[in-house]
């Protein structure tokens, strides 16, 4: 079943077209992996996807899912640096789009971020403040919260950059196991050629506009994906 | 001391000014959490330069002061929000120029038709003769309603100062809840503009989330801690402008500014320990 398939989709600011004509399907269960240069458009296509930016062309279709199943990492989370907030508070305000009007978080969201918590090993630290945790912390703290928005999809913006090569090893495996073991599908931006091959079984590599996409298996044996693999030894 | 209060007790204007003003306090330090994180604090001041100017004109027009300035400010709310969305830093120029356009209308409303005198002092910096007994039951209703639209909306309030675009992004409507923020908003400075002035209300918005984010670091002990002191400044304030017969607002603001020297200075003993 296809979850989303994008046609022809066209993002810019200003006139200056940041994505241009891309297009791609995602299945239930895929991990795609997104990798092109800086400013190549990456960010740009994932905020057009969870309608943080309209397109000006082009269509983006979701079956079997709706905007509130969504879990999203952010590339950079503009947090202010004294922003008071507990780790708690923080992953628990993922289970938001679950209570629509109704006020309060129910017994069964407490119990979904608590879950999620001691899945990414962070209840020692719930009561901390957020601001005063290292950046591998903080960068699982914004997964659980991601995990606690959805069962289905869940987007990740470069979730590794500014991590330790412990850190983004580790995180690296959850994902996996998250893909794998649950059958959430993961659309996650890369900017680790091997990582993103090692465990994505399809990639789009933008360049504006569509590069490549594909199987990862494809991709292997194209020049472009040569190239870069050539450029990073 | 204690004869002194129950003496002030004793006056009915005395016990409106307390029960509106602690309203009032409460619901400022609430919001104001939310403000000062989102970068807000300008819509406030605008706001009650925006208000003063409707107060202004009410009076002039011989309406009902509240009941004007409400719906008035409310719409400023709903424009001065957009402009800041959109553009950051030219929202911050418009703000301004919407404020001080309000406040110099008002001035010369009240000008035209009284003259600058004693009661241009009093909006602009805040008496508590200025409540008629309609005006207190308004006022207490307005604040209950913020109040309640507070707490009922809390988390969604907390996730939309967090995150705004991870909020939007996983499917809760996030500018529903800014609208509710700067429509609180735009109630509590209506209420409180008349006992605190328009030129000091946002004080009372701004100052003990401020004073209450120098020593706690989550957000749900900020809120409470800026609810504990608004209303305790809030008091100390209002019982020093009837000792002193200092303008009530003035007196407020400068109760906040002491607190928050006091919470600064422990929050860096904290931090050098
Ligand atoms: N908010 C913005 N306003 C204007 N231009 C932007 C904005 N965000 C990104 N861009 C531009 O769009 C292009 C694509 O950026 P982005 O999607 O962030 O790329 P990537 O994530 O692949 O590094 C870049 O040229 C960037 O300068
Ligand atoms: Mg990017």
């Amino acid at each position: 079943m296809k979850l989303i398939s994008c046609e022809g989709v066209t993002i810019g600011y200003d006139g200056q077209r940041a994505v241009n004509k891309v297009s791609f399907d995602l299945e239930q269960g895929d991990y795609l992996c997104i990798v092109g240069e800086n400013g190549s458009g990456k960010s740009t296509l994932v905020k057009g996807l969870l309608g943080l930016i309209k397109p000006q062309e082009g269509s983006i279709t979701f079956n079997g899912i709706a905007p509130n199943e969504i879990g999203y990492l952010p590339q950079q989370t503009v947090i202010q640096r004294d922003f008071p907030a507990s780790v708690g508070e923080v992953v628990i305000s993922g289970c938001l789009n679950r209570r629509g009007l109704l006020p309060f978080y129910s017994r069964a969201e407490k119990d979904r971020a608590a879950d999620k918590m001691k899945q990414l090993s962070i209840t020692e630290i719930q009561k901390k403040s957020y601001r005063d945790l290292s950046g591998g912390q903080q960068q699982r703290v914004l997964l659980a919260r991601a995990l606690c928005a959805t069962e289905k999809l869940l987007l990740l913006d470069e979730p590794v950059s500014g991590l330790d090569p412990v850190m983004t090893a580790d995180l690296y495996q959850l994902v996996a196991e998250l893909n794998q073991t649950r059958g959430i599908t993961v659309l996650m931006v890369s900017h680790d050629l091997e990582s993103a091959l090692e465990y994505g079984n399809k990639i789009l590599h933008m360049k504006t506009e569509t590069a490549f996409f594909g199987s990862t298996a494809d991709y292997l044996k194209t020049e472009l994906c040569q190239r870069m693999m050539g450029a990073k030894l | 001391m204690i004869e002194l209060l129950t003496g002030l007790l004793s006056y009915t204007f005395v016990v409106r000014a307390l029960i509106v003003g602690v309203l009032v306090s409460l619901c400022a330090a609430l919001l104001g959490v939310s403000l000062v994180l989102k970068r807000y604090s300008m819509i406030g001041d605008g706001l009650s330069h925006v208000g003063f100017g409707a107060l202004a004109l009410a009076m002039a027009l011989n309406l009902s002061p509240l009941e004007v300035a409400i719906p008035v400010v409310a719409v400023a709310a709903f424009v001065l929000l957009r402009i800041s969305e959109n553009s950051r830093i030219k929202g911050d120029a418009a703000i301004a120029l919407i404020s001080s356009s309000s406040l110099a209308i008002g001035v010369m409303i009240i000008s035209y038709t009284s003259g600058m005198n004693a009661d241009t002092s009093n909006y602009m910096f805040g008496s508590i003769l200025a409540m008629s007994k309609s005006d207190v039951i308004l006022s207490v209703a307005v604040s209950i309603v913020v109040i309640v639209l507070y707490v009922l909306f809390y988390n969604k309030i907390f996730a939309v100062t967090f995150d705004e675009s991870f909020t939007r992004a996983t499917g809760t409507n996030a500018s529903r809840y800014n609208t509710l923020i700067a429509l609180l908003t735009a109630m509590t400075i209506v209420v409180g503009m008349r006992m605190m002035g328009a030129l000091l209300i946002s004080s009372l918005i701004i100052f003990p989330a401020l004073t209450s984010m120098r020593l706690f670091k989550t957000f749900k002990q900020v809120v409470i801690s800026s609810a504990i002191l608004s209303v305790i400044c809030f008091v100390v304030g209002i019982v020093l402008s009837f000792i002193f017969s200092f303008p009530t607002g003035a007196s407020v603001v400068v109760i906040n500014l002491l607190m928050f020297s006091v919470f600064s200075a422990i929050g860096l003993f904290k931090k050098k320990r």
